[in-house]
């Protein structure tokens, strides 16, 4: 049975690991390889990569941090932000990336989707969508947050799917940054209309935040930032937590006796 | 030598990487006589069979990974690249594959999550030296829609359960194939590529 993943993302800009809250108020946080080989270490399931300058310069380094990351770690990378081509999703296989993330740009062209899954399959194409509560559903908004679309949610996860998207992120601007736990209903809505795996992200604060969006809002996978990133949680204390509440999780070499597994 | 071979699919820098811990020289390659050369091969990636198998044909590398297979040197295929080993897969309409295990590739049944995207518990049948050192239940990461079912049962190494148990390392003899990524699966899947080189070391 799949192990429910719990993932750890940094954002990257000028070569630097940045944290923010609702989107603003950059504070630098550290060296990307540094900070990657600590999630590794500390057994995180899968680390995410957002290019957050995705400027040409800004990219360049990105890509080169991406690169290394790709040579010192060997669990799942996903890489996003300001990705426009079929070809620069190419660009960042080939750096190292398994799975891209598209967003603003699949909302703006949604062929996008299209053409990257059918070149490099749905299995790599992931669909991001900030969402924000509006009246009595959730709209999609772009460009980081400051623009709003008249796009549903739950529809626009559809419309990803069944353009090729291999798996959704649910991020909740309303959720970003509080550490109150991830926008539960949603998550479960967009996670029960969806064939493919659903991660939920925004709002994650303490290890009961993980178990409900897990259990309750039938996600896949949980990603956090800044709880991690400052150190208020480790990866091990939530999947002592999951683990104490009987969900199965994935525990690495370092961290268990041989055969202890499961 | 062992040759990776590069047919445009994607991430080659884990699993490179994670060969050269188990300190065996890599080349990344899509030439095939560099193929024909190498004392063992490992054809990795990702998406979908048909055209796993169009690039393959295109570089001239369906004849080279054939004979490398038949003089008897070692072979790894991982995910897509184990995939190519079975008869036909019947991603996309009916594909030929390279038939070296008799067997279909299918797609994986409604009612769960596909992609099936993630970690999850690989079960041995056996002991292969592929698992030395690995538990039984270990988790490897997969992601992937369609799933090998070899004719033979002896040619099924493990089983994992995603909506239905099936193969999820097969093989015979030095040919063998991972439908998980051991190049993302942490410690225990370089401690699988440290196994496939010591098995190409036995062999050589």
């Amino acid at each position: 049975m799949l192990t429910p993943r719990i993932i750890v993302c940094l954002d990257v800009a000028r070569g630097k690991v940045i944290r923010g809250t609702k989107f603003s108020a950059d504070r630098e946080v550290g060296d990307p390889i540094t900070l990657a080989a600590e999630y590794n270490h500390q057994g995180a399931d899968e680390l995410v990569f957002y290019d957050i300058t995705a400027s040409a310069e800004g990219r360049s380094l990105f890509i080169d941090v991406l690169e290394r990351c790709a040579e010192q770690l060997f669990i799942p990378l996903t890489v996003g932000g300001g990705v426009r081509t079929p070809d620069e999703v190419k660009r960042l296989l080939r750096a190292g990336a398994d799975k891209v993330s598209v967003n603003t740009q699949a909302v703006a062209n949604p062929s996008l989707i299209h053409e990257s899954a059918q070149r490099f399959g749905s299995q790599c194409i992931v669909l991001s969508m900030d969402i924000l509560h509006q009246g009595d559903h959730y709209c999609v908004v772009t460009h980081g947050g400051r623009q709003r679309t008249d796009l549903d949610a739950v529809d626009w996860a559809k419309r990803g799917v069944e353009l090729g998207a291999g798996e959704i992120v649910v991020n909740s601007i309303d959720a970003d940054g509080t550490k109150e736990g991830y926008a539960l209903s949603i998550t479960r809505q967009i996670a029960e209309a969806v064939p493919v795996p659903v991660v939920a992200s925004g709002g994650a604060g303490k290890p009961e935040d993980f178990y409900t969006i897990l259990v309750e809002g039938r996600a896949d996978a949980a990603l956090a930032a800044g709880v991690f990133h400052y150190g208020e949680l480790t990866v091990p204390q939530v999947k002592d937590y999951l683990k104490h509440r009987g969900l199965s999780v994935r525990l690495d070499i370092a961290g268990l006796q041989q055969g202890e597994e499961n | 030598m062992l040759a990776v071979v590069d047919y445009d699919a994607g991430n080659l820098r884990s699993i490179t990487h994670g060969l050269r811990l188990a300190g065996v020289d890599v080349v990344i390659t899509s030439d095939p006589a560099l193929v024909r050369s190498a004392t063992a091969i490992v054809v990795p990636g990702v998406g979908a069979a048909s055209d796993t198998m169009r690039n393959l044909e295109q570089r001239g590398l369906v004849p080279a990974i054939l004979e490398s297979i038949e003089s008897g040197k070692p072979f790894l295929g991982v995910c897509m690249g184990m995939q190519v080993l079975l008869t036909y897969s019947e991603e996309g309409g009916l594909h030929n594959c390279l038939n070296v295990l008799p067997g279909v590739v299918s797609r994986l049944p409604e009612g769960v999550k596909v992609p099936h995207m993630g970690w999850n518990q690989v079960r041995h049948q056996g002991n292969h030296p592929l698992f030395t050192g690995i538990p039984s239940g270990a988790n490897f990461y997969f992601v992937h829609s369609f799933y090998p079912n070899p004719s033979s049962t002896s040619d099924v190494l493990a089983l994992t359960e995603h909506g239905i148990t099936f193969p999820s390392v097969i093989g015979q003899g030095l040919v063998m194939g991972t439908q998980f990524h051991p190049e993302k699966s942490g410690n225990w899947g370089l401690r699988l590529l440290r196994n496939f080189v010591e098995i190409c070391r036995e062999a050589a």
